[in-house]
C-alpha cells in the first residue's frame, strides 16, 4: 500500500519532469515558439530573482492577507446566517433565496460594483472576496442542517438537549461535512474572484499577485506572466493539499465515510 | 452529589390512562391509538408486540414525550408526561450515536446536561456504564469502528448513563444479525436485573418479546389498541432458543391471527 503510493508519486513527478525537459529542449535549445513562450529555465530565473528582490513574496503576502481576511469574514458570517435560514422560514424565504441567486453570479461580476462603491481600495478587494465566499457558505450550511438525520435530534432531545445547546452540540457538528464542502467551494470562488479583481484594479496600498500578472502583460514580460501563473497554481494546490485534504481525511476517518 | 448516589438504582411505575392518538397521513385520517390503558410496575419489563401500524411505536413516542396524545395522559409515578425527560431514555432501532463524538463522549452527552455533577464524576459514571456493557477498552474508539452489536451496546450505555427510571426500547435489536441479537438478549436481561429499570420494549418479533418480557402486550391495528395481555411465567435468564418459549409464542401468534381475522370480517 505504502510502496504503491511512493511509486505513484514517483511516476507523477517523472511525467512532469519529462514534459518540462521537452519544453526546455523545444524552446530553449531548438528555439521553437520562443517569442510566445519562454523556456522553463528563464521562468525559473524570474522566480528566483523576484524571490530574492522580494517582489514575489511581497505580492503573495498582500494577496493572501486580502484573501484570508475576506474568506474568514465570509465563513464566520455565512455559517450563522445559513443556520438562521435553516431554522427560520422568514430568513430562508428572503436571505436563502438571495443566496441561491447571488451564488449563481460569477464572483468576478462583483468587481465593477465594488469599484464604484469603494473606489480603488482595500475595501473593494475585501468586498469581492467576501461576496465570493459567503453565498456558498450560507447554502452549504442550509443544506447541511436540512439533511441531518432526524434521529440525532430525537436522541438529543430525549437526553435533555434543547434550544441553543442542540444547535451548538448537535446541529453544528452534524452539518460539518456539508459546511466543509461549502468552505472548499467558497475558497475556490474567493481565490478566483480576488485574482480577477487584482488584475482589473490597481490599488496603491498593496501590490498583489494579480497586479504582478497584469504588469507582466503590460511590459510584455512572458517570464513574469508564466511565473506568476505558476505561483497562483502552486498556492491553490498547496491550500488544497495542506488544508482541505487533511480536514476531509480527518472527517472521513472519524465519521467512517467511505472514500479513498 | 456523590457518585454513589448518582449510580443508585432508580425505577418508576408507568400509568397510561385512556390514551388516544391520531394522525393525518397521505391515506387520510389514521387512528393510531384508541383508548389505551396500561399500568407497568416498577422494575417491570414489558414488551409491546404487534404488526406494523398497530401503534406500538406511537405509544413509545408518547411515553418518551416526543409526541403528545390527543386525549388521555401518561403518568410516570405521579407526574404527567409533558415532554422529553431524563427520567425516560429511548433506544432507537438505529443506534443514533453521534459520529462526531467518540464512544465515551457519546455516553457523556446526556450526562453533560445533568447539573450537580462535575466533569470527573461524569467521566466516572460513563466508565461505569461502559464497563456494564463490556466496552471498557473502546472508550476512545470512533463509532464507525464498532460492529453493529457494539454500537447498540454503546447506545444502551448512553441511555442508562443519565440514570433514567424508565428505559424505552424501539425495535432496538431489529437491525442486527441473529447471532449478535441472541447475545444481546442475554446481556439486556442481566443489565435489567442489575439496574432494576422499568423497561418498555417495542418489537414485531413475538419470540423476542416472550424471551424478554415479564408481560407481552399484544397490539392490533385499525385502530391501534391492546388486544390481549400475556403473563410470561418463565424463569430468568431466558434463552431465545429455549423450547419453553415456543408454546407462549404459539399462543400469542394464534391470538394475533384470531384478532386480525376479527377485524377483517
Amino acid at each position: 500500500m505504502k510502496k504503491d503510493k511512493v511509486l505513484r508519486v514517483l511516476f507523477s513527478v517523472s511525467v512532469f519532469a519529462v514534459l518540462l525537459l521537452l519544453w526546455e529542449f523545444c524552446v530553449g535549445y531548438l528555439g521553437l515558439l520562443k517569442h510566445s513562450l519562454p523556456a522553463p529555465s528563464s521562468v525559473a530565473a524570474y522566480l528566483w530573482n523576484s524571490t530574492l528582490d522580494l517582489t514575489l513574496p511581497g505580492a503573495i503576502l498582500v494577496t493572501m492577507k486580502r484573501l484570508i481576511v475576506g474568506y474568514f469574514i465570509g465563513i464566520f458570517a455565512g455559517i450563522p446566517l445559513g443556520m438562521f435560514c435553516a431554522r427560520f422560514n422568514i430568513f430562508n424565504d428572503t436571505l436563502g433565496v438571495l443566496a441561491l441567486g447571488l451564488q449563481a453570479l460569477p464572483s468576478v461580476c462583483w468587481v465593477p460594483l465594488a469599484i464604484i462603491w469603494f473606489g480603488q481600495s482595500e475595501s473593494a478587494m475585501l468586498f469581492v472576496v467576501v461576496m465570493g465566499t459567503i453565498w456558498s457558505m450560507i447554502l452549504a450550511t442550509i443544506h447541511g442542517v436540512k439533511t441531518i438525520p432526524p434521529i440525532y435530534l430525537r436522541a438529543a432531545s430525549t437526553m435533555g438537549s434543547k434550544g441553543l445547546h442542540t444547535w451548538i452540540h448537535v446541529i453544528l457538528p452534524a452539518s460539518f461535512p456539508s459546511v466543509l464542502s461549502g468552505m472548499k467551494q467558497g475558497w475556490a470562488f474567493a481565490w478566483r474572484s480576488l485574482m480577477a479583481a487584482e488584475i482589473y484594479v490597481t490599488i496603491l496600498t498593496g501590490f498583489g499577485l494579480g497586479q504582478l500578472l497584469h504588469y507582466g502583460r503590460e511590459l510584455l514580460d512572458m517570464n513574469q506572466v508564466i511565473g506568476v501563473m505558476f505561483t497562483v497554481i502552486l498556492i491553490g494546490l498547496l491550500v488544497d493539499k495542506a488544508l482541505f485534504s487533511p480536514l476531509e481525511a480527518r472527517l472521513r476517518k472519524k465519521w467512517g465515510i467511505e472514500g479513498d | 452529589m456523590s457518585l454513589n448516589k448518582e449510580l443508585e438504582n432508580v425505577t418508576a411505575k408507568l400509568w397510561i390512562k385512556n390514551v388516544s392518538k391520531s394522525f393525518n397521513s397521505a391515506q387520510g385520517h389514521v387512528q393510531a391509538l384508541s383508548d389505551i390503558n396500561l399500568r407497568v410496575d416498577e422494575g417491570e419489563f414489558v414488551c409491546l408486540v404487534g404488526p406494523s401500524g398497530c401503534g406500538k411505536s406511537t405509544l413509545l413516542n408518547l411515553i418518551a414525550g416526543l409526541d403528545r396524545p390527543d386525549s388521555g395522559e401518561i403518568l410516570v409515578d405521579n407526574d404527567v408526561v409533558k415532554g422529553p425527560g431524563r427520567d425516560r431514555m429511548v433506544m432507537f432501532q438505529e443506534h443514533a450515536l453521534f459520529p462526531w463524538l467518540n464512544v465515551i463522549d457519546n455516553v457523556m452527552f446526556g450526562l453533560k446536561l445533568k447539573p450537580n455533577l462535575n466533569d470527573h464524576e461524569r467521566r466516572e459514571v460513563a466508565k461505569f456504564y461502559l464497563h456494564l456493557v463490556g466496552l471498557d477498552n473502546f472508550a476512545k474508539s470512533a463509532i464507525h469502528e464498532l460492529s453493529g452489536g457494539m454500537r447498540q451496546r454503546v447506545a444502551l450505555a448512553r441511555s442508562l448513563a443519565p440514570n433514567p427510571r424508565i428505559l424505552l426500547m424501539d425495535e432496538t435489536f431489529g437491525a442486527l444479525d441473529a447471532l449478535t441479537r441472541e447475545q444481546l438478549y442475554g446481556e439486556i436481561q442481566q443489565i435489567w436485573q442489575k439496574r432494576k429499570k422499568t423497561i418498555v420494549f417495542v418489537t414485531h418479533n413475538i419470540r423476542e418479546a416472550v424471551c424478554l418480557g415479564d408481560r407481552v402486550i399484544l397490539f392490533t391495528p385499525h385502530p391501534g389498541h391492546i388486544a390481549q395481555i400475556f403473563d410470561i411465567g418463565l424463569p430468568r435468564l431466558r434463552d431465545i432458543n429455549d423450547p419453553a418459549l415456543t408454546s407462549y409464542a404459539q399462543q400469542i401468534t394464534s391470538a394475533l391471527k384470531h384478532h386480525i381475522g376479527e377485524v377483517a370480517e
